[in-house]
């Protein structure tokens, strides 16, 4: 059994506070979501957690498996099993889908290993054909011209690919018809079921009728305000975040 | 013959009257025709100063690295000396020179030689076919700077190759040229001199390679001719040791329709000077003049190119890609000539260096000189660095940054890797570059 904790976590941006003290324990096979206003900070601590170097982690610490990974480079993190679904994946334009996920495939190798090029894209393929991702798209550039409902199954792709331990999954929900949302849901079901942790950023209850998550959080201004199971999605759904907003002020 | 009294030393280096004496002696089998030019060429290297602090075409280079002693003309290599390694790509022909001397080949098949195609040393063209080397062996002057290292060139060339491609002949793979030095000191004077007749469609490939890792002193040059219609695409790959000083001049002409695309690809050498111009001769020529470089440790490249547009409804299109690690340097001057009866040229010049060291240093001096109002010319320099988010996405995928920043640099250069039709040459030139990223 595995966890990510996340333990009062500060994040800034140069000066600028973001995440003010966020406390949160994903174990393996459990979906989190995190809901909140733009703004609030979903994404920056998602990349926080990740390792990108613009955000400074001013105090609290994020633990994997009990060790901390704050000295760990984002490549290292991401051997050490985590992965990040961005919210706006980047386009790499001359760098190829094929080669960029053969890097990342062989990054998790051992000195002197090779890499069975015939077994990886029978892999790739086989993982492309689940998430109905055309085959054409790996001589592709990474994202390069993507719609953005494209990106996010690419992004999903990726995932399957990598087999993370806990995911990061920041809004992949947007931008996705409803049947690319099935698609994807059921990709990540499966793998919930071989013990992924996700951490679900979304704005929609749609996504949370497919993905069923254990843990509902509302995220305000760079805090948990609030916690409960599925349900909360739908009450929030129905009263709007200025229900949160009065609870609050009332608190 | 003498040197002129009034030159220093430095200027002649180990090239002194008594070595060209002994190198002329060697030759003295050639067309007289031949030996004069080489005489005059010798008076003229031995009359031009080094590149002065104030040359304009010497802008930014480390004058200091230029030095022409310590180096010899080596003496023969065999087959087996040389452990010639291929490249793994199927050819219509190879010539494997070493140390100024052929040292093995694989002839063109009967089928192609009895069609008129001809691929052979410098000297044996120079003896079978002395009117067609004539005509175009060295036809085109430097006009860049390097005047004295052309001018040493011509006065020490000693073999080369010679490819003719008469009127209509297509070739379906490549000729490929390798041109080897070998040895401590090594002096080596390339040549390939490329004759594409009427409609006639080929691909040569020189490999420009150190056998040994000694300092060696390499003095090229390549004449590339697409007559009407011809269509023409030279490749390079230039990986002297790092200890290579390194001259080398491509110049190409293109006649009515013909399309020239020259690539070449530089990692090696200590100090790299590479001159190119494309005379665009007739309407309807085209010359696309593409190179990547990757620099790393001290090295240093530098690149001067001329586009000059002398016929109405001509164009030329110039991308010059470099990566700059380490402390290296890289000096880019390109200049577009349009003659005042060039009208419709359509000429596109761009520099873009990717740096990847902020100890690096990439210099950029694009020119226009245009003379015919109606034409369109674009021309234009970047330098960047990886760009963050990117190098963090691929991180965030378990690449390491190093990967990460080989990767990207293969993003910036597909442009142009992209635009080498043979699939098999695009391979084999991403492995070398490969090469510069191992640690
Ligand atoms: N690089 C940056 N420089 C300055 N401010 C930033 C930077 N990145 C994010 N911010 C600010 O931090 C705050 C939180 O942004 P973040 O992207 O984490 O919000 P979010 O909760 O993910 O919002 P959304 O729901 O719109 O995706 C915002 O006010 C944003 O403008
Ligand atoms: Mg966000």
């Amino acid at each position: 059994m595995s966890s990510l904790e996340i333990k009062d976590l500060h994040v800034s941006i140069g000066e600028k506070q973001i995440v003010k003290g966020l406390t949160l324990t994903v174990r393996s096979g459990e979906v989190h979501a995190i809901m909140g206003p733009n703004g609030t900070g979903k994404s920056t601590l998602a990349k926080a957690v990740a390792g990108h170097p613009s955000f400074t982690i001013t105090s609290g610490d994020v633990l994997l498996d009990g060790r901390s990974i704050l000295a760990m480079q984002p490549d290292e993190r991401a051997r050490a099993g985590l992965f990040l679904a961005f919210q706006y994946p980047s386009e790499i334009p001359g760098v190829s889908i094929a080669n960029f996920l053969r890097a990342a495939v062989q990054a998790r190798m051992g000195e002197g290993e090779e890499l069975d090029a015939t077994g990886y894209y029978k892999r790739l393929y086989s993982k492309m054909d689940l998430l109905k991702i055309d085959r054409k798209f790996t001589s592709r550039a990474i994202n390069d011209g993507f719609s953005g409902g494209e990106k996010k199954r690419c992004e999903i792709l990726q995932m399957a690919m990598l087999e993370p331990k806990f995911a990061l999954m920041d809004e992949t929900d947007s931008g996705l018809d409803i049947d690319a949302l099935r698609i994807v849901a059921d990709g990540v079901n499966a793998l919930r079921s071989t013990n992924l942790g996700v951490l679900m950023i979304t704005h929609y209850q749609r996504l949370l009728g497919y993905i069923v998550p254990d843990h509902v959080h509302v995220m305000w201004d760079g805090r948990i305000v609030k916690s409960g199971d599925k349900s909360l999605a739908l009450e929030l759904e129905a009263k709007g975040y200025d229900w949160v907003k009065k609870e609050l002020v009332r608190a | 013959m003498s040197a002129s009294p009034t030159l220093a030393p430095a200027a002649l280096g180990s090239f002194t009257p008594e070595v060209f004496a002994a190198h002329l002696a060697s030759v003295s089998h050639l067309p007289a025709w031949w030996l004069d030019r080489k005489r005059a060429a010798y008076e003229k290297f031995a009359s031009l100063p080094l590149p002065k602090r104030t040359d304009e075409s010497w802008r930014f280079a480390t004058l200091t690295g230029l030095k022409l002693d310590g180096y010899v003309l080596p003496a023969a290599v065999t087959a087996a000396q040389l452990g010639h390694s291929p490249i793994g790509i199927a050819k219509a022909g190879k010539l494997v020179l070493a140390n100024n001397r052929l040292v093995a080949q694989e002839p063109i098949s009967a089928e192609l030689a009895g069609r008129g195609v001809i691929f052979e040393t410098l000297q044996n063209a120079l003896l079978k076919h002395g009117d067609l080397v004539k005509a175009h062996l060295l036809a085109q002057p430097a006009k860049q700077g390097s005047e004295k290292f052309s001018a040493l060139h011509t006065a020490l060339l000693n073999d080369g190759a010679f490819i003719y491609l008469p009127r209509g002949v297509e070739l379906a793979e490549p000729l490929a040229v390798f041109h080897y030095a070998h040895g401590a000191a090594a002096a080596v004077f390339p040549h390939t001199l490329v004759i594409a007749e009427g409609n006639s469609r080929a691909t040569v490939v020189d490999f420009f390679r150190s056998a040994d890792d000694g300092a060696h002193f390499a003095c090229g040059q390549n004449d590339l001719y697409a007559a009407h219609g011809a269509q023409l695409t030279y490749t390079a790959a230039q990986t002297w040791s790092r200890e290579t000083l390194s001259f080398q001049s491509n110049s190409i002409v293109a006649r009515r329709d013909a399309r020239v695309q020259s690539f070449n690809l530089h990692l090696g050498g200590r100090q790299s000077r590479h001159e190119s111009h494309s005379e665009l001769q007739a309407p309807g020529a085209h010359s696309e003049m593409l190179a990547l470089t990757v620099a790393h440790g001290s090295q240093e490249f530098d690149q001067r190119t001329l586009q000059i547009h002398q016929a109405p409804h001509t164009s030329s299109n110039l991308l010059y890609k470099n990566a700059l690690l380490d402390q290296s340097k890289t000096i880019f001057s390109g200049l577009i000539v349009v003659d005042p009866d060039a009208q419709k040229t359509d000429a596109y010049q761009s520099n873009r260096n990717l740096m990847l060291s902020d100890d690096a240093e990439a210099n950029s001096l694009p020119g226009l000189e245009i003379q015919a109002n109606d034409v369109r010319c674009t021309h234009g320099a970047t330098s960047s660095r990886i760009d963050p988010e990117q190098e963090f996405y691929l991180q965030a995928r378990g690449i390491r940054k190093d990967d990460a920043g080989e990767l990207l640099t293969f993003g910036f250069f597909e442009e142009v890797l992209s635009k080498l039709a043979s699939e098999p040459l695009h391979d084999a030139f991403r492995d070398l570059i490969k090469t510069k990223f191992k640690k």
